[in-house]
C-alpha cells in the first residue's frame, strides 16, 4: 500500500467517524442517563441533512456559497435542537420508567418522520451544492484530499472537546455526568434529573442535525432513510465503545470508521460493513460492557 | 447499585403490554375466521371502495395472501416481544433467510420447493441458535441493538453481494422450473393465497401450544421478571434461546410462502425498516395477543399494498400537495396512528373492545 493511499483512507475513515461520533454521541448520553433507546435519531440526521437541502438549493438569493452554507448550517442545527427537544418535552417525558413505551414512540416518530419527509420531497436522493472550498483538494503526503473531508474531521474534533469540556467543567454536565452513574443517587440529593433529560435530548438532536449536515456532504446527497441507515452503525459505534461513555464513542467511532474505510478498499465493498459486525460480536463476546463501558448493561 | 439493575428488569412493567388472559373461546373464533377465509376466492362479490375488484381476484386474493403472511410472521415475532419480552430488532434477518434461502438452494442446487424449505428453515434454526446465544449474552436494550447489527450484516450480504449469488439491489427473481405448477402463474394466485392461509393458521396453532405449554410460562415469567426466574432455579438463557429460535423459524416459513407471493427475493426484506413494520404491525394489534398480532399483520399489509392504489386514483387530488404527498405514504398514516395507539391506547387494537367497555377474552 502506498502511502498516498493510506493516508487517503485514514483521512476518509477519520472523517466517517467523525459523522458516526455525532449521532452516536447523543444516542449513548441519552441511553447512558435516561435508559432511553432513541430510535427518532436517526430522524434528527434526516432533518439536518434535509434543512442544508433545502436552504442550499432554495436560498439563492444569498449569493455566496460559504455564506449560504453557513446559514443553512445554523438552521439545521437549531432545527435539530428544537425536534429533540419537542421529541422529549412532547412524547418520551409522559412516559418516565416505561422504557418498551419509550422506544415504542421514538419508533413510530421515526418511521412517521421519515414517510413525511419522502411523502413532501419523495425518496429519489437530492443533492446540494457546497462552497467551493471544500471541493478543493489538499495534498498531504502526496495524497489528494478532498478539503471537505477535512472539514467534516475538524468540526468533529471541535465539537467532541466542546462536548467533553461541557461535561467536565459544568454544572450540568456534573448532573449529566452523576445521573449516567447513578441517577436514583442525583434525585435523592434534591437535583431536578427531569431538566438533564431535556438538555441530553436537545443537544444530541442538535449533534445528530450537525452530522446530518456533515453526512450530506460526506456521501454527496441526502434521502429520506439515510438517517435509519446511519442510526444501525451508529448502534454498533454505540456498543462498543460503552453505553453512557463519550470517550468510548469517540474511540469506537474512529475503530468503526477506519475499519470500515481500509477493508471496504482492500476485500470489496459491502465486506468492510460486514467486518464491523464481527467487531461487535467480538466485542460482545470479550467485553460486552464495551470499550470503556462500566458495567454490562 | 448504579442504574444497570433497572436496565436488567428489561421490558417488564410496560402498559404496552397488558397482562395474559387467556380465553377458551378464542380457537373456536379464529377457526371460524380462517373457514371464513377459506372460502373467499369463491365469492364473486365486488366491495367498492375498500378494495379494487371482486373478492376472488387475484389482485385482491394477493393483498389478501400477503396480509395473512405478514399476520403469521407478526404472530411469531410476538413470541420473543410480546410473551417472552425480548426486544429483537433484527427479526427481519430470519423471515429474509426463508425468503432467500428457499430461492438460493432452488437455483443453486436445483432442489425442489418441496425439499428447500425443510432445509432453509433448519439452516435458519441453527442460524438463531448461534446468534441468539451471541445476543443473549447483553440484555434489554443492548440486546436489541446486536440483534439489529447482525441483521443489517445480512442485509448489507444480500444487498452488496459480495459472492456474486444474490442478486445485488435487484433481488433474485423465483425460477418456477423448481416450484410445482399449480403454486405458480396469476391463475393459481388462490393456492398461494390458501397456502398462506395455512401458513398463518399453523402458524396460530404452534404459537398457542407453546406460550400454553411449561416452557411458554416460562417465558412469560422471564418477561415479568427475569431474575426472579433465575433465583427459582431456572436459567432463563435456555428459555430464551428456545423463543428466540422458535419465532425464527416460523419467520421463516413465512419468508418462503412470500416468495411464491412476490416471486422473488429483494433486500428490503431483509432491511431493518422490514423488523420496525413488524414491531408496528404487533403493537397495532396488541402486544402480548396472538389475535391481535395477526389483526395487526392483516391491516398492515392491505393498508401496504392498497393505499397507494387508493392515492393512483386520486382520492387525494383535492388536497394541497403538502397534506397529499404524506397522506400517500402508509407509513406515515400507519407510524401516526402507531405513536397515537401507543400514547392513549397502549394495548392496542386488541384493547379497544374493553376500552370501549366491552366484554370479551383474549388470547
Amino acid at each position: 500500500m502506498s502511502l498516498q493511499v493510506f493516508v487517503l483512507l485514514s483521512v476518509t475513515g477519520l472523517g466517517l467517524a467523525g459523522v458516526y461520533f455525532l449521532i452516536a454521541s447523543g444516542l449513548s448520553l441519552i441511553f447512558g442517563l435516561m435508559d432511553v433507546l432513541n430510535l427518532a435519531h436517526g430522524l434528527f440526521f434526516t432533518v439536518g441533512g434535509y434543512a442544508t437541502w433545502w436552504v442550499m438549493t432554495r436560498f439563492q438569493w444569498i449569493e455566496s456559497l460559504g455564506l449560504r452554507f453557513l446559514v443553512a448550517f445554523l438552521i439545521a442545527t437549531v432545527l435539530g435542537l428544537a425536534v429533540g427537544w419537542a421529541t422529549e418535552r412532547f412524547f418520551v417525558r409522559r412516559f418516565y420508567g416505561d422504557h418498551v413505551t419509550q422506544i415504542l414512540i421514538t419508533l413510530g416518530i421515526s418511521l412517521a418522520g421519515v414517510a413525511l419527509v419522502g411523502g413532501w420531497f419523495s425518496y429519489d436522493p437530492q443533492t446540494f451544492p457546497v462552497p467551493e472550498f471544500m471541493r478543493q483538494v489538499a495534498v498531504i503526503a502526496g495524497a489528494r484530499i478532498p478539503v471537505s473531508r477535512l472539514l467534516i474531521l475538524a468540526i468533529s474534533v471541535v465539537l467532541l472537546v466542546g462536548l467533553l469540556a461541557v461535561l467536565r467543567r459544568t454544572r450540568h454536565g456534573l448532573i449529566i455526568r452523576a445521573g449516567v452513574e447513578n441517577r436514583q443517587m442525583v434525585q435523592a440529593m434534591g437535583i431536578d434529573v427531569a431538566k438533564s433529560f431535556t438538555l441530553v435530548f436537545a443537544v444530541g438532536g442538535g449533534l445528530a442535525a450537525i452530522g446530518g449536515i456533515l453526512g450530506g456532504v460526506f456521501f454527496a446527497g441526502v434521502t429520506p432513510e439515510f438517517g435509519l441507515n446511519m442510526l444501525i452503525f451508529a448502534f454498533i459505534v454505540v456498543v462498543i465503545g460503552g453505553l453512557g461513555s463519550v470517550e468510548g464513542t469517540a474511540l469506537s467511532a474512529v475503530i468503526v470508521g477506519l475499519t470500515q474505510q481500509f477493508v471496504n478498499f482492500f476485500a470489496g465493498a459491502g465486506v468492510g460493513d460486514l467486518t464491523v459486525v464481527v467487531l461487535l460480536a467480538v466485542t460482545l463476546l470479550l467485553r460486552p460492557q464495551g470499550l470503556l463501558g462500566e458495567v454490562a448493561r | 447499585m448504579s442504574a444497570v439493575t433497572e436496565v436488567s428488569e428489561g421490558p417488564t412493567t410496560s402498559a404496552a403490554i397488558p397482562p395474559p388472559r387467556r380465553s377458551r373461546t378464542l380457537p373456536i373464533t379464529m377457526g371460524a375466521v380462517a373457514v371464513l377465509l377459506a372460502f373467499v376466492p369463491f365469492v364473486d362479490v365486488h366491495v367498492p371502495g375498500l378494495f379494487g375488484g371482486e373478492l376472488s381476484s387475484p389482485g385482491v386474493l394477493q393483498i389478501l395472501a400477503v396480509g395473512l403472511v405478514f399476520a403469521g410472521v407478526a404472530m411469531s415475532y410476538d413470541l420473543i416481544l410480546g410473551y417472552t419480552g425480548m426486544l429483537s430488532l433484527g427479526h427481519a434477518l430470519y423471515f429474509a433467510l426463508g425468503l432467500y434461502g428457499t430461492n438460493l438452494l432452488m437455483r443453486l442446487f436445483e432442489l425442489s420447493y418441496a425439499a428447500a424449505v425443510p432445509i432453509a428453515l433448519v439452516g435458519s434454526f441453527v442460524l438463531a441458535v448461534v446468534l441468539g446465544s451471541v445476543a443473549l449474552r447483553v440484555r434489554g436494550v443492548a440486546f436489541a441493538m446486536v440483534t439489529l447489527a447482525f441483521a443489517e450484516a445480512f442485509h448489507v450480504f444480500v444487498e452488496a453481494d459480495p459472492v456474486g449469488i444474490t442478486g445485488g439491489e435487484e433481488g433474485l427473481s423465483l425460477d418456477t422450473a423448481y416450484v410445482p405448477d399449480i403454486l405458480t402463474g396469476v391463475v393459481n394466485t388462490r393456492v398461494v393465497y390458501w397456502l398462506a392461509l395455512a401458513f398463518a393458521v399453523l402458524t396460530f396453532a404452534i404459537c398457542r401450544q407453546a406460550v400454553a405449554s411449561r416452557a411458554g410460562r416460562v417465558f412469560q415469567a422471564i418477561r415479568e421478571n427475569e431474575d426472579r426466574v433465575e433465583m427459582l432455579g431456572l436459567r432463563p438463557f435456555n428459555f430464551k434461546l428456545l423463543s428466540f429460535a422458535l419465532s425464527a423459524v416460523l419467520a421463516s416459513a413465512g419468508g418462503a410462502v412470500y416468495l411464491l407471493l412476490v416471486r422473488g427475493a429483494t433486500p428490503g426484506s431483509a432491511s431493518s425498516v422490514f423488523t420496525l413494520n413488524l414491531i408496528i404491525m404487533v403493537v397495532l394489534g396488541g402486544l402480548g395477543r396472538l389475535w391481535g398480532a395477526a389483526l395487526g399483520g392483516l391491516v398492515f399489509g392491505y393498508l401496504q399494498l392498497r393505499l397507494p392504489a387508493v392515492a393512483r386514483s386520486g382520492v387525494f387530488d383535492p388536497l394541497p400537495d403538502w397534506l397529499e404527498g404524506p397522506l400517500t405514504e402508509p407509513l406515515f398514516i400507519l407510524g401516526t396512528l402507531f405513536v397515537i395507539l401507543v400514547m392513549f391506547a397502549p394495548g392496542g387494537l386488541a384493547s379497544l373492545p374493553a376500552r370501549l367497555g366491552i366484554k370479551r377474552g383474549g388470547g
